[in-house]
């Protein structure tokens, strides 16, 4: 439905920031073992991009994006990757979250712990995006031109 | 009532500005925050991640190995906050709709 604050300007705008918005949210997760960065900053930024066409574009076109009854999911795989990750170590002998115990052939302690802590940010960041885009979507339920 | 508020304000920062003074230097190697041992001699954790963190897990920023694997745990623990903080927000707020609706 399309109401009287609606405008093609601002939605064209939006349209054209968005998939960098996102690219740099996936950037500074992947590359935060090297720069400034992580999964909750990365996830601030994702949940920015889609929130940004939420805000512009009205429900029904943000209804192609991420839908509303997808992001209890998605922060759900983002904690069960962290601890999915911590209870396999687990049971592979080590401690709790110990990365080098990691079921992953060919790959020493230290690049088990690199990529354990890559795992797990990519999990930070799933979770943050999608907590932050529920809390929006929940405030704004149920006013139609938001 | 503005003249007390605002010297009220001007003696708090003289507080904190003379509290800033005993402060220990910035990057200044000699501090007790960088010393191999405490006072109370205890190893101090802070000298082993820096020294170590490149080797443990090969990764140059510091933050991220202590963050994401000395204190996992911790990281673990802020996310569930977070989770929770969503959640929480879901109940409240489709409670209060739910009632609304009834209303009407």
């Amino acid at each position: 439905m399309r109401s009287k604050f609606d405008s093609p300007i601002v939605l064209l705008g939006s349209r054209l920031l968005a998939p960098y918005i996102m690219l740099f949210g996936w950037y500074v997760i992947i590359h935060g073992h090297y720069s400034p960065g992580g999964g909750f900053q990365g996830g601030a930024l994702l949940a920015a991009s889609v929130l940004l066409i939420r805000i512009s574009g009205g429900r029904v076109i943000s209804r192609l994006q991420i839908q509303e009854f997808a992001t209890t999911p998605l922060a759900i795989v983002g904690v069960v990757l962290y601890f999915g990750t911590g209870l396999v170590a687990m049971i592979m002998g080590g401690n709790f979250l110990d990365y080098a115990y990691l079921p992953i052939p060919g790959m020493e302690a230290d690049w088990l712990r690199y990529t354990g802590m890559l795992i797990i940010e990519v999990g930070i960041g799933l979770a943050v995006m999608a907590i932050l885009i529920m809390i929006y979507d929940n405030m704004v339920k149920g006013e139609d031109h938001a | 009532m503005k003249a007390l508020k605002i010297s009220i304000l001007v003696l708090f920062a003289a507080v904190l500005i003379y509290a800033s003074a005993d402060l220990p230097m910035r990057g200044d190697p000699d501090n007790l925050m960088h010393a191999e041992e405490s006072i109370t001699g205890t190893t101090v954790k802070g000298s082993y991640f820096i020294q170590n963190a490149y080797r443990d897990a090969r990764t140059p920023n510091m933050v991220t190995v202590v963050l994401g694997d000395y204190r996992s745990i911790d990281t673990f623990g802020e996310q569930v906050v977070i989770y929770t903080a969503g959640l929480i927000t879901l109940l409240v707020l489709r409670v209060t709709r739910n009632r609304r609706n009834d209303e009407e």
